[in-house]
């Protein structure tokens, strides 16, 4: 026998509803306390949405932070901030510091003069910076690409919500859906927890992780409504054991490839765009958990009618338990 | 279901060679880009200079060089978002008005008394009139110089709000006029920034309109915004005035139709010029750097017939006299006349380095911008950072690549092979249809690109997983095969429609990077069905028919 790497055997009987109560109360506990932290810490929102400059600063030989700062409080009004940043991926003469500048004014961007003033000072203590990349955004902008990220998130979840709800029943929408928010409370609740830099390509990993998470949670769904085809009489909570342990091994090997895939961009692809990939990566796991046990809890909860023979229409040779499969007949 | 037609299999062979084909250009880049480059610019010189003939010879002609785009995040630039100040059209429109409604009420000044502007806001006339019962004349007559707004969603209406109270008559825009007026003002302002940009010569600007009065623009290889800044921030209005006076009292009271303007040179001198002026900067037909006689920087300049025409009447008239030009509001310079210029050449002079007077040559003949313009939001990202972000990008794609290969591979063994080729190809048939439409490749987009990776793997896994359970239930080979793709189709769609929903709501209302992501994923989407479907399965009906296994190990 070829040798087969399998990290789900063939078949599998575990009763994903045994635990169901701690299973579920850790996904309400978590998603509460996301809503705490983000409540009580706030997010470290980006330039993106609060305004101002951020400036990268690079030098090949080490400084301190605090020497940067002492050169730079005297010509910079608004509040100051600078760290380091540290990345496996810098040699030993790549050294980088990230400058951010509140709001001074109503423009919010920092005039070519006091951008030349920075740098010269900086030069006094540091010879060898330079400035890699400026970033300005000002008041104006950043409250509406605020306003245009929530309405972007509503817009995608409402948007599957739909979907799914024509295309399986409302129980099954509001359950993937149920996941969703899951996700992304989870998202913003482990950003606020490390005060991890939260800006646009934040949102453009939180959408994605709508669309990858909803993904798993349709896949369990078309399978389940399968199967409540096939066994019209068993307890739903049994025909959703099944359906989640026959798709189990997919969702193993889906959520691992996947993992392999973005590890690699977390670890090598640069400080950048570091943080985006871990909230993809996050939004992975947490996807998983919510549809194994999140999203299933929600239909079983809501219950789902157990009448599936309505839209058969039963053509000679045609086996009847594909009559709910529209895309049965896709070449 | 696994009997494919020759045409079918020979559409998606193709297909793939096609993919292939195009997003090769971008293995060789630099050469590529060089190439085009040079194409270009023989294009707009009408000769080529031996290097641009060695660029162009890198790479052959009848291959196809389009290239994906990179993002200003990856190939470093300037991103500017800047705000057009439309209100500030109609200033200049009530002050042109000013003059003709005054004639229109003086012509009746028995009847409706003595006319006079009084203060107002600064895009509405306000006018004083000597006999508040005769108002409604007054109104009549103002009406009199309305004409139909030239727009179709205004048509119909008047382009003057008339309105009265007490003894004064309000003169403003009508609401339909305004937003006729702003869509002129943006799409000027938008032809004028193109041209200053183009004028400079850098490669695929992004210049766009974006919602009622933002001008988006984005310059790969752009040293820096503030550069950008300097080149489009300018409104570069040009105007030759009388002048009437000269003193050092910014608040002085310039009398009526004068205006007080500072020098540019000598701070704290102001010239009082008379507000309309002789000739302005539309009436230039040429501008260029030169070098005046003392051999300072300065920039020549010439008129059109109809301007040098007036610029050489008022010349002759004036003899002796100062003259001034401006500049965006400030007085360049203020020679005397010495005598009648005909040519309706002239110079201006001034202190100024040669960049500048490159850069005032260029302003100049791109014209002068509407009204003015804010920078709301600025980026600039450096070269190297850019090329150290492809760098890792391309690293960390390789070795993802790798690993999720071998992944499969241990799990499916052939079938894993079979997934893997299509995972590759799918990569590459991203980067070609990203070429053939010139879609832009930012950092998020290569994540996306690796997600897709991830996800593109799943259409398969969700295959083979149905193929292995037929097998457990019994079935023979081609059924197992055969069933395992059919059951998965309706789960495979239904995955890739939500996905595609959440990209299209990024593309739509995200910007700059998030749109670039949302187009890379919305790409890897339908191309990834395509080969998770279509490609997986001509290469197992290939083996298939030469193998006939009668068993089948998954």
């Amino acid at each position: 026998m070829a040798f087969r790497l399998k990290l789900v055997p063939d078949v599998t009987r575990i009763n994903f509803f045994r635990w169901q109560a701690l299973t579920t109360g850790i996904s309400i506990a978590a998603m509460i306390a996301s809503v705490i932290l983000v409540l009580t810490m706030g997010l470290n929102l980006g330039i993106d949405f609060r305004g101002g400059t951020t400036i990268r600063a690079e030098s090949s030989t080490n400084f301190e932070v605090g020497d940067y700062r002492a050169a730079l409080e005297p010509v910079v009004d608004g509040d100051l901030s600078i760290t380091e940043v540290f990345d496996p991926t810098f040699g030993p003469d790549r050294h980088v510091a990230q400058i951010r500048i509140g709001l001074a004014n109503e423009a919010g961007s920092v005039t070519p003069a006091q951008l030349n003033e920075y740098e010269a000072a900086l030069k006094q203590v540091d010879p060898n910076v330079s400035f890699a990349a400026v970033e300005s955004v000002g008041p104006k902008v950043s409250n509406e690409l605020v306003m245009t990220a929530v309405y972007a998130v509503a817009a995608a979840t409402l948007g599957i919500l739909l979907y799914i709800w024509l295309r399986f029943e409302w129980q099954f929408a509001l359950g993937g859906v149920a996941a969703l928010i899951h996700d992304v409370l989870l998202t913003l609740g482990i950003f606020s927890l490390f005060q991890l830099k939260f800006d646009l390509t934040t949102i453009a990993a939180l959408l994605t992780i709508l669309g990858y998470s909803i993904n798993d949670t349709v896949v369990v769904f078309d399978r389940l409504r399968e199967n409540l085809i096939k066994f019209k009489t068993r307890p739903l909570i049994d025909v959703m054991n099944l359906t989640v342990n026959e798709t189990l091994s997919r969702t193993v090997m889906t959520a691992v490839t996947t993992i392999l895939a973005l590890l690699p961009m977390l670890v090598l692809g640069g400080d950048v765009i570091r943080n985006f990939v871990f909230a993809m990566l996050w939004g992975v796991i947490v996807g998983a958990y919510s549809t194994v046990y999140l999203a299933k809890s929600v239909v079983l909860w809501l219950g789902v009618k157990r009448d599936w023979s309505k839209p058969v229409k039963t053509a000679p040779g045609e086996r009847d338990d594909l009559a709910g499969t529209p895309f049965k007949d896709m070449p | 279901m696994l009997q494919i037609p020759v045409w079918k299999r020979v559409l998606i062979l193709g297909l793939v060679a096609i993919g292939l084909l195009f997003a090769m250009p971008n293995l060789f880049y630099e050469r590529v880009e060089r190439h085009n480059d040079a194409v270009a610019e023989v294009e707009r010189a009408g000769f080529e200079t031996p290097e641009q003939a060695a660029a162009r010879a890198g790479w052959p002609d009848w291959l196809p060089s389009n290239l994906v785009n990179l993002g200003l995040d990856l190939r470093g630039g300037a991103h500017l978002l800047g705000e057009v100040h439309v209100a500030d059209v109609y200033r200049s429109r009530m002050n042109a008005l000013w003059p003709d409604l005054r004639e229109a009420l003086a012509r009746e000044r028995d009847v409706i008394g003595a006319v006079r502007r009084a203060p107002g806001p600064p895009d509405q006339l306000h006018v004083e009139i000597g006999e508040p019962s005769q108002m409604a004349r007054a109104v009549e007559i103002a009406r009199g110089l309305a004409t139909p707004v030239a727009s179709l969603s205004g048509a119909g209406s008047s382009d003057l709000a008339i309105t009265a109270s007490g003894s004064t008559l309000i003169v403003g825009l009508s609401e339909a006029e305004r937003a006729a007026t702003d869509d002129r003002t943006i799409q000027q302002s938008l032809e004028i920034v193109r041209r200053r940009v183009d004028e400079v010569g850098t490669r695929e600007p992004t210049i766009q309109r974006q919602g009622a009065d933002r001008i988006l623009i984005q310059v790969p290889g752009i040293g820096s915004a503030e550069e950008l800044k300097a080149l489009i921030g300018t409104t570069a209005r040009l105007t030759f005035h009388p002048v009437v006076g000269q003193g050092t009292d910014a608040n002085a009271r310039p009398g009526p139709g004068n205006i007080i303007v500072p020098s540019l040179e000598q701070p704290g001198v102001f010239y009082t010029l008379t507000e309309a002026p002789v000739v302005s900067g539309e009436e230039l037909t040429d501008a260029r750097p030169s070098f005046d006689q003392n051999g300072q920087p300065a920039v020549e300049f010439r008129f059109n017939p109809t301007g040098a025409r007036r610029f050489g009447a008022y010349t002759a008239a004036n003899v002796g006299q100062l003259f001034a030009i401006v500049l965006d509001n400030q007085v360049i310079s203020a020679p005397v006349i010495r005598d009648a210029i005909p040519g309706g050449q002239g110079q201006i002079s001034g202190a100024m380095t040669v960049d500048e007077s490159n850069r005032l040559a260029v302003l100049l003949r791109a014209g002068a911008l509407p009204a003015q313009m804010t920078f709301l939001e600025e980026r600039t990202i450096g070269p190297e950072l850019g090329q150290d972000s492809i760098n890792a990008g391309a690293l960390a794609t390789v070795v993802a690549t790798v690993l999720v290969v071998g992944y499969i591979v241990a799990s499916y063994g052939l079938f894993g092979v079979f997934a893997s080729i299509a995972v590759i190809v799918n990569v590459i048939l991203i980067l070609s249809v990203m070429s053939m439409n010139g879609a832009t490749l930012t950092l998020p987009g290569i994540a996306g690109i690796v997600l897709t990776v991830g996800t593109a793997v799943d259409a398969n896994v969700i295959i083979y997983e149905r193929i292995r359970e037929e097998l457990r239930a019994g079935k023979r080979v081609v059924a197992a095969i055969d069933d395992g793709f059919n059951e998965a189709m309706s789960a495979i769609i239904d995955a890739n429609v939500t996905t595609f929903i959440a990209a299209l709501v990024m593309f739509f209302l995200g910007s700059g990077p998030v749109k670039g992501f949302a187009v890379t994923l919305v790409i890897g989407i339908v191309t990834s069905v395509f080969t998770a479907i279509y490609l997986t399965r001509l290469m197992i009906v290939f083996w298939l028919q030469r193998r006939r296994p009668a068993t089948l190990e998954l």
